[in-house]
């Protein structure tokens, strides 16, 4: 029990925020909430972590079976490893993003009846998603080794590429979680946006297979995913690939996906701090 | 105070869900007059201020027809002005002083559970300012954040968490939790397995060992069977004491007047009253007399709504439904009579008053009523008993009885009280239709063919 003589200084009650009461709790929760979250997926049902590999697996297998027998695509170097690789990437981006969409409705009990720093509920959706991601990882490791691509240096650079994507990934989350209490077809355009996001990323394809496509390699340039997957590329499979500099035909091509990279950033911090204070009421 | 001394006499509790606070917390008239004792009225108000309110103000925005989607927002993009602006608390001003057990009362809807959140800090005020010492915890609903498919010992941490506790911390307490609770051996259970009278348990029992210097509480507290409803009064004398400040939202009068020290009455977001709480009650039935005479005041209670005031004339120091063996019960079995042992005592002189008996259901329409007079001039002190058998044509279902003290002081001069007697059930298998159960002998019968 603590003491009675506690620290009696009055100090503001600022109301709910996105941060509200401090960063030590907020991460406790954050350590908290994605925990729980991650025991509910993988412990209660019979195959647990089985299921969640069998979605990118399954996946993989249809797309690599079309993308070499049907459309032979399997002229880019280790081919079926890259695209397993990818589809783990994008695969994270999706999931954390779309089930960050309803996070904070379907927390709704916390949000209205405690004190609770509202920008935990999507980082939580960020985190567990990155547990899952960490995991399917493993088994890309294992097929990048078994599938012979040549050990390098540049695999120890791959937290970048990871932090750039968690990096998007959070600011999306952060933003159609906090727009959806109030604007409930963010649900519905966001599954649809993201499918379209698949395509408009170098998932299945490389950006060096544009060339004859000039239009459509400016469209997917201005993607932010795109340059992050080319990089992912370069430096974990495939070490002659274009840097996506020189794929994207030159610094000045990056800035596009850049500043929207950075845009996307700068929008959900102030969306989010603009939505906090009143999410409880919209719910 | 009111005062209900039933314990549940064995067997599996029939409605865990069945007590009020204050009721359960009297235990009888002598627990009940130890709380007074206890209360320390004198002494509130003067330690150290730890909440500070100064003009807090909020309003809701109320679509008048909502927009919830984009198309609807691009199609009418200037159409903002169809909100409606409802105002849910104007200028609120107070101080709580540390130690203290502070009553927040008002009707539905009168902004007090506005207030308690933003206290809380879960919503925010347009206008004005809160401050406060200490750390807090808000209880809005007994349970909230359980998650139903984790176990009771990782529910405890997380919601330890939840109310301002470390992780460490919340882990240390675990022991208490579960013994507070009586739950030690389902600690591994996992909470949806949980019966609700447990869960209920689990959570109360979080709530108490959060230990947070100032609580905020929102009417959860009226669930719960009696002998943990006991358990929980002692607590909060505990709390009263270790100096922990208590901040309480209610509309029970009885609540208030038997654990706060002081009480505010909010009205229509507005500040009616702060101060004493017997004060504080009579502001509170003044105004729902005034504004809800069907409520408990019929043709029989306010012959003539300008004449009658509403006044404090006397309090229950027992309150119970007995059994035909003359034991406390808290539920009675269909058809079974309810035996009714209330005991008054008046506050102040009442010449020939009158005592008029309701009966409430859960929608809380009388569903009967008596009238009795005392044909005696009664001393303040004195004491009323009022004892006999009622017919029971209830259905089953949660019932409540009130009592309202007449004093007639001649020209149509009428001083009313309202007091809130007992919670009880009636249980029982028969199909529920309407209201009452009465006898019939209605019989169908097959008609002979006619010719016709």
């Amino acid at each position: 029990m603590s003491t009675v003589e506690g620290d009696l200084t009055l100090r503001d009650v600022p109301g709910p925020s996105a941060l509200g009461g401090g960063w030590k709790r907020s991460m406790e929760l954050l350590y908290l909430l994605a925990l729980t979250d991650f025991k509910k997926t993988y412990f209660n049902t019979a195959l647990g972590y089985a299921w969640s590999l069998a979605r990118p697996l399954m996946l993989f297998g249809v797309l690599v079976t079309v993308f070499t027998q049907i459309f032979h695509l399997g002229k880019v170097p280790h081919y079926p490893v890259l695209l397993l690789m990818n589809i783990v990437l994008f695969g994270f981006f999706q999931e954390a993003t779309l089930i960050a969409v309803g996070s904070v409705v379907g927390q709704e009990a916390i949000v209205r009846k405690t004190q609770f720093p509202r920008l935990v509920i999507p980082l939580a959706v960020v985190l567990t998603a990155l547990f899952n991601l960490m995991l399917n990882l493993v088994i890309v490791a294992i097929f990048v080794v078994a599938s012979g691509v040549t050990p390098m240096w540049t695999w120890l650079l791959f937290p970048v590429v990871l932090a750039l994507l968690i990096g998007i990934t959070t600011a999306v989350a952060m933003i159609v979680s906090s727009l959806y209490p109030r604007f409930r077809d963010i649900a519905i355009i966001w599954t649809v946006f993201s499918t379209v996001l698949f395509y408009a990323t170098p998932i299945l394809y490389t950006v060096g297979n544009l060339v004859g496509h000039p239009t459509l390699r400016h469209i997917i340039l201005l993607n932010p995913l795109a340059p992050i997957f080319e990089l992912a590329r370069k430096w974990i499979i495939s070490p002659h690939a274009p840097s996506p500099a020189a794929a994207a035909g030159g610094y000045a091509q990056l800035l596009a996906p850049l500043a929207i990279y950075v845009g996307v950033c700068v929008l959900a911090v102030w969306v989010f701090n603009r939505e906090a204070p009143r999410i409880a009421e919209e719910l | 105070m009111l005062a209900r001394s039933q314990k549940r006499p064995g067997g599996a509790p029939l409605s865990s869900d069945s007590w009020s606070l204050a009721a359960d917390a009297a235990g009888d008239g002598d627990v009940a007059k130890l709380g007074r004792s206890q209360g320390t009225r004198e002494g509130a108000g003067t330690g150290p201020v730890v909440i500070e309110a100064r003009a807090v103000a909020k309003s809701f925005r109320i679509p008048e027809h909502r927009v919830d989607t984009l198309k609807e927002r691009i199609s009418h993009p200037f159409s903002r002005s169809e909100y409606r602006e409802l105002c849910a608390l104007r200028d609120i001003s107070f101080d709580v002083h540390r130690g203290e057990f502070f009553g927040i009362v008002g009707r539905n809807g009168s902004g007090k559970s506005t207030l308690l959140k933003i206290l809380a800090s879960i919503y925010r005020p347009d206008q004005g300012k809160v401050r406060m010492a200490g750390r807090m915890a808000p209880f809005i609903e007994l349970g909230v954040g359980f998650n139903p498919e984790m176990t009771a010992r990782e529910n405890v941490v997380l919601n330890g968490v939840l109310f301002g506790l470390g992780r460490r911390d919340a882990q240390s307490r675990l022991d208490a939790v579960l013994d507070f609770a009586e739950l030690r051996d389902f600690v591994d259970l996992k909470i949806k397995n949980y019966s609700s009278g447990m869960m209920v348990r689990l959570a109360f029992a979080i709530m108490v060992q959060a230990d947070a210097d100032i609580m905020l509480i929102d009417e959860v507290l009226a669930v719960g069977d009696a002998a943990f409803a006991q358990k929980c009064m002692d607590v909060f004398h505990e709390r009263r004491e270790a100096g922990k400040t208590i901040v309480l939202v209610t509309h029970d009068m009885a609540t208030v007047q038997s654990l706060c020290h002081r009480a505010m009455v909010i009205h229509d977001g507005e500040l009616q009253y702060t101060g004493d709480p017997e004060d504080a009650a009579l502001h509170y039935y003044r105004l729902n007399f005034a504004h809800e005479p069907a409520a408990g005041g019929d043709a029989v209670m306010a012959p003539d709504n300008d004449a009658v005031a509403v006044e404090i004339n006397g309090r229950a120091v027992q309150a119970r439904l007995l059994d035909d063996a003359g034991k406390p019960i808290a539920n009675v079995e269909q058809g079974a009579p309810l035996v009714l042992d209330v005991v008054i005592e008046a506050a102040r002189e009442l010449e020939k008053p009158i005592f008029v008996v309701h009966v409430l259901n859960d929608d809380h329409v009388v569903v009967f009523g008596f009238t009795r007079r005392l044909d005696q001039l009664i001393a303040p002190g004195q004491r009323v008993r009022l004892r006999g058998e009622i017919e029971n044509k209830l259905v089953p279902g949660r019932y409540a009885i009130d009592c309202w003290i007449r004093r007639d002081r001649g020209f149509g001069d009428m001083r009313v009280q309202g007091l809130r007697l007992i919670h009880f059930g009636v249980y029982g298998t028969a199909p529920r239709h309407g209201i009452v159960s009465l006898r019939t002998n209605v019989e169908p019968v097959l008609e002979p063919a006619t010719d016709a």
